[in-house]
């Protein structure tokens, strides 16, 4: 059983393998774009977070500055 | 006994390693790799050797890096400040697409050598780290400084390592 589970990890690992890319670092164009961030729209998100903190009456659980009223 | 002195000898190679690849500016003395550098819109072929008796500042940018465009006005000022007294400064461009390098050079003039065309192979063999890089080659062809990242705080120091090397005469 065991014997099982760690060859399907190292089939797993070794399909995972293929996507692992060596980038340099002038062939990093397409990633800086922002279409590629983790997070695509960072002012929506921003926006979001404000009216969040503001409706709970409470910041800091949210990594977002300010708080309360949401007038600020 | 045996173990610290171990350990002393795995701290010095750590702090020789920080010297080497953590500071921005790094002093070397290695010999520029030997390229050839299409400039003037790939009509021209210049080769790393031809610049010898020159000091040549090389910096590999690409268009969506955001430093290149602060680095742009300070090598035209460079090159025009210096380049009568034997600084060329030849920029590298690393773009995927020619027409992002054209529409970059439209909006930031370069009043120095642009090398275009494929230059993969350069930057590799110059060991390129990150984008920008510049490498300060002395008038024997031999690599005296490579920064990686540009900040405008840099302009100082860079320029000071340039005439530090221009004031170098070749024995002829």
């Amino acid at each position: 059983m065991n014997r099982t589970t760690g060859l399907l990890l190292a089939l797993v690992f070794a399909a995972n393998a293929g996507g692992c890319a060596d980038v340099q670092p002038w062939e990093r164009g397409d990633l800086a774009k922002p279409q590629m961030a983790l997070n695509p729209n960072p002012t929506n998100s921003a926006m979001r977070t404000h009216a969040y903190v503001s409706r709970e009456a409470a910041s800091g659980g949210d990594s977002a500055e300010g708080g309360g009223c949401g007038c600020n | 006994m045996n173990g610290s002195s171990s350990h002393r000898r795995f701290a010095q190679a750590a702090f020789a390693a920080f010297l080497i690849f953590a500071l921005p500016g790094t002093a070397l003395a290695a010999s520029a790799p030997d390229c050839d550098w299409n400039l003037d819109g790939v009509k021209q072929i210049a080769n790393t050797q031809q610049f010898r008796g020159k000091v040549l500042y090389v910096d590999f940018w690409a268009s969506w890096c955001a430093p290149c465009v602060l680095s742009f006005p300070f090598m035209n000022q460079l090159q025009s400040a210096l380049g009568g007294q034997g600084l060329q400064v030849l920029a590298v461009n690393m773009d995927a697409r020619s027409e992002d390098e054209q529409r970059f050079l439209a909006a930031h003039p370069a009043r120095f050598d642009v090398a275009s065309g494929e230059n993969a192979q350069c930057a590799k063999n110059f060991g390129v780290a990150a984008m920008p890089s510049s490498f300060i080659v002395d008038r024997a062809g031999t690599i005296r400084f490579v920064h990686r990242g540009f900040r405008p705080d840099d302009a100082g120091q860079l320029r000071t390592e340039v005439q530090q090397l221009l004031a170098n005469k070749l024995a002829q």
